[in-house]
């Protein structure tokens, strides 16, 4: 049944990444001036030069052919070449991912940690709860941009920023969640027969959470993700954020191709994997 | 605390509105004979390196980033509320495509979605056109959220009584669906309208901090901030954090207002 399940979810993701992939590359082939090469302005180029440059996107030309032409050397391993780094993107991918993969990895661990640690400390100490209310309105409504710059201006770790987007939101969830477990009846019970506050987090409201906190954690991932494109871009770190923001900036479809399947199998991915445990932590929990 | 977040945003509302009355000079007005001036009785927030003067830069700006992002969230809960109410009621083929249509637009990170339609329309634009397009790109990205809020809502009214009773009298499908299920959503819509506000407000700053929001020299909230850039500049002159403050206030007291709102709903 598990098997299955799982089957269907990866089928699923799969679908949904071919389909959003023809999307990127629909939306980025209708885009005004996709046809254009900037290499065919130089005035030193003479016709027959500019003819060769323009002809030799034609493969692009037809939407149907590359994504088929695309997909088929996605299988083989093949992503094509960036048109404005003139560098193949599976070089680019393997040379930026693992800087995005630490920046969001440290990001989530520092977001995970303190949001959660002071959801915990929120929940027994009232002065915690005000005082981290009041920062994470204020984290809350600042822009993920402006923040990577606040980190970049105090000299501290780059994969801070991040941290600083996702930990009001773990905070904010894992405080409520707390409030909402600590109200239910076999929690009250336990306390009632005297159980310490300890133990009562670790054995009877902390499992009750689970489900939901995975769920959280799925989520999270993607919103460290978008995170990053900002704080890449304006903190000029090499990651695959800022490779984004170049491609968008250059229309480079081979980029936001690959980007956009990269993107969201990591997204459903993740949230595929948070919901078949949370299904699992309720039908154990349930039984 | 919602009475302070509320005289905050009238008055700021109230300078958006009319910036003619507030701003000492023009946006664009460039003051040659004082570039990077700090503040003065003449300039109470300095100028800019083209002599322009921040405070007028600022009160015109945020017209601009307001009232589009009022505007951008009044085109996305107005899209989710045709497409995510029409979705539940027709069912079958068109329910489904429109949840894989979401599936994939929520699936990417925001910001990368709006990077990459912003990318796939025009760059090098008129400022005036670079605020529509802004516009128009958040309200229709940012639908999709909205629009499957709005479906789950129309689907649990989709056999309530009012519902079954009206197709059993005879009343035309779309009849039903604006007459009578629409105002039934009413509560979800506010909320989703409310909801994108600060969302699409710090979505034009990061976009305008990226150079692909409102073009200069139409200020805005976004690319006054990316005066901010230069840490030098910011350290010299610490007015220019001004822009920031105001959208972080601005943000903040939107979501004080809108919780309770959403309380109240």
């Amino acid at each position: 049944m598990l098997a299955g399940r799982i089957l269907r979810s990866l089928s699923g993701l799969a679908a949904t990444a071919v389909v959003g992939g023809l999307c990127a590359a629909t939306l980025v082939r209708l885009a005004p001036g996709f046809d254009v090469d900037e290499r065919e302005f130089d005035s030193r180029l003479n016709d027959a030069s500019r003819h060769a440059i323009h002809e030799s996107r034609s493969g692009e030309r037809n939407l149907g052919r590359f994504y088929v032409h695309y997909l088929a050397g996605i299988v083989r391993g093949d992503f094509g070449v960036s048109h404005s780094l003139r560098r193949p993107v599976r070089e680019l991918l393997a040379e930026r991912s693992p800087v995005t993969l630490r920046l969001v990895a440290w990001g989530l661990a520092f977001g995970w940690t303190l949001g959660s640690g002071l959801a915990i400390a929120a929940w027994r100490i009232r002065a915690v709860d005000l005082l981290s209310g009041v920062l994470f309105a204020v984290l809350l409504s600042v822009p993920a941009a402006v923040l990577g710059l606040a980190v970049l201006f105090a000299g501290a770790g780059r994969s801070l920023a991040i941290g600083l987007v996702v930990l009001p939101k773990v905070f904010t969830y894992t405080r409520s969640l707390i409030a909402k477990a600590s109200a239910s009846p076999h929690v009250v019970l336990a306390r009632a027969k005297g159980a310490g506050e300890v133990r009562i987090l670790a054995w009877h409201i902390g499992p009750a959470l689970a489900p939901e906190l995975f769920s959280l954690a799925g989520i999270s991932i993607s919103l460290a993700f978008g995170a990053a494109i900002p704080m890449e871009a304006v903190c000029d770190i090499p990651g695959l954020g800022q490779l984004a923001w170049q491609a968008a900036l250059g229309r480079d479809l081979p980029v936001l191709v690959i980007l956009s399947l990269l993107l969201t199998v990591i997204t459903m991915l993740a949230n595929g994997v948070a919901d078949t445990v949370t299904d699992r932590l309720g039908m154990e929990s349930g039984a | 605390m919602r009475s302070i977040a509320l005289a905050l945003l009238g008055l700021v509302f109230a300078a958006a509105l009319i910036p003619q009355a507030w701003a000492p000079a023009s946006y664009q007005t460039q003051f040659r004979d004082s570039p990077n001036a700090p503040p003065s009785a003449r300039f109470p927030l300095g100028t800019d390196d083209l002599g322009r003067d921040r405070l007028s830069r600022l009160i015109y700006g945020t017209r601009v980033s307001l009232l589009l992002s009022v505007a951008a969230a009044f085109l996305a809960t107005l899209i989710a509320a045709i497409a995510g109410a029409a979705a539940a009621w027709l069912g079958g083929w068109w329910d489904r495509m429109f949840l894989t249509a979401t599936d994939l637009s929520l699936a990417l990170p925001w910001l990368f979605l709006l990077l990459t339609v912003r990318a796939t329309l025009p760059l090098d634009v008129a400022p005036t056109t670079s605020i529509f397009v802004t516009f128009a790109l958040l309200g229709l990205v940012g639908s999709a959220g909205p629009a499957r809020v709005v479906r789950a809502g129309a689907r649990s009214l989709r056999s309530a009584d009012f519902a079954l009773q009206g197709r059993a009298c005879g009343t035309p499908g779309l009849r039903l669906l604006i007459v009578h299920l629409l105002p039934n959503l009413k509560p979800v819509l506010v909320s989703q309208f409310l909801l994108s506000i600060p969302l699409f407000i710090l979505s034009e700053a990061n976009l305008g901090l990226l150079g692909l929001g409102v073009a200069e020299p139409m200020p805005s909230w976004g690319n006054l901030i990316r005066d901010l850039e230069s840490y030098s500049a910011v350290a010299a002159n610490p007015w220019m954090i001004a822009p920031a403050v105001l959208l972080v206030m601005v943000v903040i007291a939107l979501q004080i207002a809108v919780r309770t709102q959403e309380l109240t709903v």
